[in-house]
């Protein structure tokens, strides 16, 4: 359980003439994974490090399952909340175990009722507990240092994690690995996360919800395929690159080009698959249209006509369309 | 007459009260060094917290290793403390601080912002990220700054001598006016114990670092001199 709600809320820091964070309202829903998008600058820390009251709101209110933030102890507060943040911030004196018990070690927890929930959690993020449950945080990866940072914030099993730019330090390739990894565990854990990133492609990617900011305000909130389709203004369609077809249909599912069933003779595809794997089975099965079925009841068809009549009236539309000879 | 027995003789004659000069030598050094600490550790810590107060603390502490410290004891007499132990344990002391304040500072900043932001991001208490992660990571550092101080207190106390506060250095200084008369035996049973006192707080010390440098920190701790303190924040040596 942890729903999380911004209600009007704003920080101005003292000294500045504009508020870092402006009057912002935006509600998380448990368990999903919500992902805070924008340049550096936009307020986007600023509004995470609100919620564990790392930082206090000037004006608004933060609740969690309705609970004002700021009538909870800050220090429970934060221990009921995960923290992992992009400089993962190892203690590096304490080893890979030890780092992991902190906040159950600071909770009061037997270390020896611990010793199975670190294994098992280091096995969640993929370390070997054997090899790795002694060892020291310098003598790991970056990558392998963040899993330990992910290990450590579930340690207590709270429901809501907050992750400051998590893989942002990372190379391209152990990053997109890493968010394969927290999918992974997401789909087993069902936290309710709070992401930062200046990623476009790791926000599309993993939020179930994004929240695109800039200077300080809430320029638009909804599920990745929305904000595509629908951007609110000219700076979420360029961020998002919403004119580009081929983003669009990384991450815009087969459902929203559903036609009904007339002589589909490909699939069944799931209705959550992305346009573009669906074209691509298309082109390469020569099928001219392919079923869609939603938790195994075939609910349509996405055919090869239909995208290229949608690519062609996508409003807004800057980019040529795809050169597709149907 | 060979030196050793000479040196026998003298420390087995009453009249040259060898217990009594070896116990005010100690307590020089024990004061120097104790105050050194009291003095260097807290303003220290201030110090880290507070940008002007690190630019001088840094700059005054770097002005007196520029001073001879046979200057200190000079000046320290013509001072209200006038002569005797007083003005030669401070002389000490101003030379015993610059270290252990620039290692203070230099280990307080020396952590990595993160690590602190983590401790607090999860919750731990102002007190338990200080206990669980700062002083364990500052004190190594800490440690070799109060080692680098002690030796040098050891080494220069017999010079305290000069300003008549006692100890081993009236040996020393008494013995070299008298080197070509009774030979070099009054020199040598004030050099020997202050050397080897010099090297005891040395091992000694070195050993108190080891002993406090948690496990995984020992490889890149070694004598941590002055503002290397990049090897505490993780930093450091990459372990194969």
């Amino acid at each position: 359980m942890a729903k999380i709600e911004f209600v009007h809320v704003t920080k101005q820091y003292p000294g500045t003439t504009r508020a870092a964070v402006d009057d912002v309202s935006l509600t998380v829903a448990e368990g999903t994974l919500c992902m805070l998008l924008g340049t550096s600058g936009s307020g986007k820390t600023t509004l995470l490090r609100m919620i564990n009251r790392l930082i206090d709101p000037s004006a608004g209110q933060i609740l969690i399952d309705g609970k004002p933030t700021t009538e909870q102890d800050p220090i429970a507060l934060r221990r009921s909340i995960g923290y992992v943040i992009q400089q993962i911030g190892l203690f590096p004196h304490l080893t890979i175990a030890e780092n992991v018990r902190v906040v159950p070690n600071i909770l009061g927890q037997p270390k020896d009722a611990t010793a199975a929930r670190v294994d098992a959690l280091l096995n969640l993020v993929g370390l070997d507990p054997a090899e790795y449950r002694n060892r020291f945080p310098r003598q790991l990866s970056g990558g392998q240092q963040q899993r330990v940072g992910l290990a450590r914030a579930l340690a207590a099993d709270p429901d809501l994690l907050l992750m400051d730019e998590p893989f942002g330090a990372l190379d391209a390739i152990t990053r997109e690995r890493m968010q394969d990894e927290l999918r992974r565990i997401q789909r087993d854990v069902h936290k309710t996360i709070v992401f930062v990133t200046h990623d476009v492609q790791e926000a599309l990617k993993l939020g179930d919800q994004i929240a695109v900011m800039s200077d300080g305000q809430l320029v638009q909130a909804g599920p990745p395929a929305e904000l595509l389709l629908h951007p609110a203004d000219d700076f979420v369609a360029r961020l998002l690159g919403a004119d580009n077809p081929l983003s669009l249909y990384e991450h815009v599912s087969v459902a929203t080009l559903l036609e009904p069933l007339a002589g589909a003779t490909g699939g069944p595809i799931d209705a959550a698959t992305p346009v573009l794997q669906a074209l691509l089975t298309l082109v390469q099965t020569s099928a001219a249209a392919l079923a869609v079925s939603r938790d195994g009841t075939v609910v349509g068809q996405v055919s090869l006509d239909g995208i290229q009549r949608r690519l062609r009236a996508a409003p807004g539309q800057k980019t040529p369309p795809l050169p597709i000879n149907a | 007459m060979n030196t050793i027995s000479a040196i026998q003789q003298f420390i087995q004659n009453p009249y040259n009260d060898y217990g009594g000069h070896m116990q005010t030598f100690l307590i020089i050094c024990l004061l120097a060094i104790v105050w050194s600490v009291v003095i260097a550790v807290p303003l220290g810590v201030l110090a880290a917290q507070n940008r002007r107060i690190a630019f001088l603390a840094t700059n005054i502490s770097g002005l007196g290793r520029a001073i001879p410290t046979i200057a200190f004891f000079g000046f320290a007499t013509t001072t209200a403390l006038g002569i005797g132990i007083k003005p030669a344990v401070i002389a000490l002391i101003v030379l015993g601080i610059p270290p252990i304040l620039l290692n203070t500072i230099a280990g307080l900043q020396g952590i990595d912002p993160a690590v602190t932001d983590a401790a607090r991001g999860m919750g731990m208490t102002p007190v338990q990220a200080l206990l669980r992660v700062q002083l364990p990571l500052v004190v190594p550092v800490v440690a070799a700054g109060v080692r680098t101080s002690a030796v040098q207190i050891v080494a220069t106390a017999p010079l305290a001598a000069i300003i008549g506060a006692g100890g081993l250095g009236d040996y020393i200084l008494g013995g070299i006016g008298l080197v070509s008369l009774i030979g070099p035996a009054e020199v040598l049973v004030g050099v020997i114990p202050v050397i080897a006192l010099a090297l005891l707080t040395e091992y000694g010390l070195a050993a108190l670092q080891r002993a406090l440098t948690p496990v995984a920190l020992r490889q890149s701790a070694q004598r941590a001199p002055v503002g290397a303190a990049s090897a505490q924040n993780g930093k450091g040596v990459m372990a194969a």
